[in-house]
Parts: structure tokens; sequence; C-alpha cells
């Protein structure tokens, strides 16, 4: 930002004029060619799978996305339209695709497979460099409350990922209506569990034991919940969480989980995946599996998706659902190797050979070939110009044909 | 995978050698220039790990980027940066206390209420959850100068021993929060590299109750 002081005593401060607002970014050849290769690769492969991808608005009423959306409220950016409603700019793609399904598509077809690849906004409060504005692409299917459903989610993560490039990753998977059904069964109360999942959430095991122990419980069901922290790993962590519930409810979601262990076993992807019990999210409208997927130096998550089996219900239908959503620049990170955008041929001309120049250029396009025209007279420097062109064809001066240099 | 190779951020200065000593105690082969080295990254080879050394403030920062795996900080600093790491283990070293201190027998200015911190969020933090609002002012170092001053009526800082506060006569007015030095987990790392940082934690842990 710039102050200017002006005599008299008004002070203006007004931005750059290359100034973008925070977390706003350009995305640059390189970074644009990295990004539209990745997300075409995962295209393809999502609709491989029968998903039919969609378009919504990025604005959307603050009262139903807004509201319906699990992002936290000071993250949304807002706006006021001409009629003074509340707009957000899209903070997930998860609540408009819930709102599309429930008001029009349902009624079509059930269950109902849909991919988006959007940008999404989401304000940053710390560290002004981090995107605000990123890329999200994704499915939802919507309808299929089977375990089969969260094994597809899961096996099309891993096959997106690998159609993209990535050699390396891995898929942590969680239970939310396990993790609750648990807590509840030893705390007794809603109110004593969300304090007990606010630690995990916030990743503070230290904070989680030092609540335990101040809780009034039986030893062994401190212990319980203590070695709940420890229910995540590659091997045996279904096994030892079966050893830790006592009540039919928690022995359901972990049957589920077996089931989902056997099915994702079979598409093929069980080595990329483990299981942790302790996973939650800081999407609130999960009711049962959730999953993360790391990769390689990134230090966030590239990915996460779940089932939320009541976020339909807030758009009028009672539907069961399940999705997940990758984010692109933090898959491109991951992916390491940046695409170089292809050099386009560079024909120079001379104002009076520029119908040849241009019926050359015809033909190279129409072999596929990426051709620039330029009008020599304008160019200062024809060196520095051309040195970023693959290949420079000259038609200048009289007669002869079209030289290659 | 147990055996993935490790970045782990110490903290520079004060907290260094009990870390040091803790992790020797856990039975890490350390090498002896460890300790008097002035290179910020060491190796060791047969531990599969690496050490970079960090401003205590900034070890979240590494851990939380994912440059560093695992790192040593302190709860005061975790509270005042608020990054998204996993808070494993309390080490319980280089324990002290956040607490507001000032001039004896003074009161917050009812007119132009000042507090001075080098821990800037806590201490809007904490004036704000007392109803109390004050103007923080951040300051670098030498917190204690501020009421000797006249720049800020209170002061937030961390006090080990109290002698600091003693010694400028200054006396504690409310205390904060107890710190201690967390292990702390990047995310990412913490799923990845599982069996290897559980692995730490655990003989840490044994070392530490």
């Amino acid at each position: 930002m710039v102050t200017t002081i002006f005599k008299g005593c008004a002070i203006v401060t007004k931005p750059f004029m290359f100034e973008k607002p925070l977390g706003m970014r350009d995305t640059l050849p390189v970074l644009y060619e990295t990004k539209v290769s990745a997300r075409n690769k995962m295209s393809d492969e999502i609709k491989k799978w029968g998903y039919q991808f969609i378009e919504t608005p990025a604005l959307e009423y603050y009262e139903t996305i807004g509201e319906a959306s699990a992002i936290l409220d000071q993250q949304l950016f807002k706006l006021l339209d001409s009629e003074g409603h509340t707009l957000v700019l899209r903070p997930d793609m998860t609540a408009p695709i819930a709102r599309v399904a429930a008001s029009k598509l349902l009624k079509q077809q059930i269950p109902l497979r849909l991919a988006y690849s959007a940008n999404v906004y989401r304000a940053q409060q710390r560290e002004g460099g981090r995107p605000a504005e990123f890329e999200q692409i994704g499915i939802e299917c919507i309808g299929n409350k089977s375990i089969s459903a969260d094994a597809e989610m899961i096996a099309l993560l891993a096959d997106v990922l690998k159609a993209a490039g990535l050699q390396q990753f891995k898929i942590s998977i969680g239970h939310i209506g396990f993790l609750q059904e648990f807590f509840l069964s030893i705390l007794g109360t809603e109110e004593r569990a969300s304090i007990l999942r606010k630690f995990l959430y916030e990743k503070n095991y230290v904070g989680f034991r030092e609540h335990v122990k101040s809780l009034p419980l039986s030893s062994i069901d401190k212990k319980r919940l203590i070695e709940f922290t420890s229910l995540r790993g590659s091997e045996g962590t279904l096994e030892k969480a079966l050893a830790l519930v006592e009540n039919n409810k928690g022995q359901e979601s972990l049957s589920e989980l077996k089931e989902l262990s056997v099915q994702l076993q079979e598409f093929g992807v069980g080595k990329y995946v483990s299981f942790d019990l302790t996973l939650v999210s800081h999407m609130s409208y999960y009711t049962g599996t959730l999953f993360e997927v790391y990769a390689g130096q990134v230090g966030s998550p590239i990915g996460n998706g779940g089932r939320y089996d009541n976020l339909l219900e807030k758009f009028g239908w009672d539907a069961s659902a399940t999705g997940f959503a990758i984010r692109v620049d933090r898959l491109a990170e991951a992916l390491g190797e940046p695409i170089q955008p292809v050099a386009p041929e560079c024909i120079l001309f001379s104002p009076e050979r520029r119908l040849e120049a241009i019926e050359y250029a015809t033909i190279k396009r129409s072999e596929g070939k990426r051709v620039t025209i330029q009008d020599i007279t304008v160019v200062q420097n024809v060196d520095a110009f051309t040195r970023t062109f693959s290949e420079v064809h000259l038609f200048v001066g009289n007669g002869g044909n079209g030289k290659d240099e | 995978m147990n055996n993935s190779f490790l970045t782990i951020a110490m903290p520079k200065g004060r907290i260094f050698e009990e870390a040091a000593a803790l992790l020797r105690t856990a039975g890490f082969r350390l090498p002896p220039e460890f300790d008097d080295s002035r290179k910020l990254i060491l190796e060791v080879e047969e531990e599969n790990l690496r050490f970079i050394l960090a401003k205590p403030m900034d070890v979240v920062t590494y851990v939380e980027h994912g440059v560093a795996d695992i790192g040593i900080a302190g709860k005061d600093v975790m509270m005042e940066e608020d990054r998204d790491v996993y808070e494993l283990l309390d080490l319980k070293i280089s324990s002290c206390y956040l607490a507001v201190a000032g001039l004896p027998g003074t009161k917050i200015s009812d007119i132009a209420p000042k507090v001075a911190s080098k821990y800037p969020n806590v201490a809007s933090g904490y004036f704000r959850e007392q109803g109390e609002q004050v103007e923080i002012i951040k300051l670098n170092g030498s917190i204690e100068l501020a009421p000797l001053i006249g720049l800020a009526e209170r002061i937030v800082d961390i006090v080990s021993t109290g002698q600091t506060l003693k010694e400028n006569g200054l006396v504690e007015y409310a205390k904060i929060a107890d710190v201690t030095s967390r292990l702390v987990a990047n995310p990412v790392s913490y799923r990845i590299k599982e069996a290897r940082i559980t692995e730490i934690v655990d003989r840490l842990a044994e070392i530490i109750e």
C-alpha cells in the first residue's frame, strides 16, 4: 500500500496499481499449464467412472449455502446484492451441489453421480500469502447409503491421484459416527463429547489427555479414552478399536469400516489406505466415514472427503451422500514437476509479405502447430523477441520463400 | 517405514540443552558437537535423523509447513502462534508460566490502558476474556523495561523463577497459563511417517512420566 500525503490534511491510502486483495493470486503460464494438465487427467478419470460434471454460480445466498456449508463464518466472503440480500462467494462445492441435486436432478436419478472442478473462496486470517481462492476438483455420490459408495469414493480418489501422476500418497480413513458413539457411551452428554472432539480437531493430544484425567470417570474409562488416541496406524487399528468398544452401536460403525477395508482390497487400493479413528474434520457436516489424503512434501492434506447423510435434508431431501474434493494447488505442489508451456513457432513478416505469412501460419495451425505471427516493423529488438520461440520463420524483404532461420 | 528419515526442529538457546539431554536419556545417539555447534543443520546418519536449529518462536512454523516433521516448542509459542500442528507430548521441560506483571501498587490506567508483550495474541486474548479493553504494544525483548519507563502499566511475559521481575522491582498480578515444552508434529508427517513418530513419542513418554 502507498500512503499519499496531500498538502493540507487528507491522507489517502490506496493500493499499488498491481496489488490484489489479500489471498488472491494470478496464475502465470507455468502454474497454469501444470494445473490444466493435472485437471484434465483427473477429470478424464472421473468421467470414466460415469460421473457428470456440472457448474454452479460463484455467488450464492448466505442464508442457504453460507449456512449449510461447514466453513467458519469469518472465513466467508460476504457481499450485498442490489436488493440488500447477503451473498457469499461459495466456500465449498458440496453445499451448492446438494442444492442443485435436491432442486432438480434427484427427481431424475437416484443414486446420482456428479463431479465439479471449480474455484472456492475462503478468507484467510494468517500470513497474507495463503490463497483465499483455490481450485477444487471433486465428486459427490448422492442417494447411496451403502458401504460400496464409501469404497467407490476412496477407490476413485486413489485412481484420480494416480491418473494425475502422483506416485505416492496416503489416505487416512476415520469414522466420525464411531468417535461420537464412543465418546457418548463413556461421557454421557454431547456437551462433554464436544470438548474432547475439539481437542482432537485442534490436534492437541496433550490437552486431550489432561482433560480426560480431570474428568470424574472411573480409571478404566479414563484409560479407554486415552487409548482411543492410539487408534490409528497401518495395522490392527480396527481390531484394537473393537477391543475398546462396549456398546453395539460402536461395533456397527466398526463393522462398516471392516467391510470398507475388504472392498478397498477388492478395488486394489488397499496399499494406499490406513485407518485413523481419531480423525476429525473441519467439515462439521460429516456423519460417517471421513478421510484425508496426504502426499509428498506438502504440509497439509491435498484432499478430503466423507459421508454427509444430513446435508441434503437442509434442501428438503432426506438422502444420504458421500464425496471428496482435491485441492488442485496442493496437488500441483505435491506433483513437484512444473510443466513448461509449449513454445510456439514465430513468423516474422514485413508488411508487403503479410498475406504470405498469414497463409503459411494457417497451414501450420491446421497441422496442429502453435504459431505466432508478428509484424517485424514494430519489433525493436528481434533477438530478444524471438528468444522464447521454438522456431522462427522470416517473411521479410522481396520474393523468396518462407525461410527458416 | 519404521526407520523413515526424520527432520526434527530444535529450539536454540535456553530450551536447547534440556531438550538435547532429554533426547539422550531417551536413547538417541546425538553427536557430542551437537551442543556447541554453530551449524543450523546437523545430520545424525546412524539414527537417520536430521536436526535443524531454529529460533524457539519459529519451531512451530517449520513444523507446520512440513520442512520439519516434528519439533520441540514451548506452549507459550504455540498459544501465540496458533499453528496447525499436532501437540503430541508434554515434555515437562523448561517449565515456566505466562503472567501479567507490573509495578507494585499500580492499576491499569483508566484513560489509556496499555499492555506490553512479546505475546500480543496471548495478551490480547487474556484481557478480552477479562472484559478489559487495553491497547497491546508488541515488544521483542526486555519487556520489563516497559512499565519502568512508562510505556505500559502491565506486561505479559513468561516467568520462570521470578528473579528478573524482582530485580526490576516488578510484581506479578495474574497467572495466565502454565508453560512447558511440547513435542509437536506436522499433520502430514504424523500420518506418512506414523510408525517412526509413534516410536519416538513412546520412547520419550516412557522417561517423562
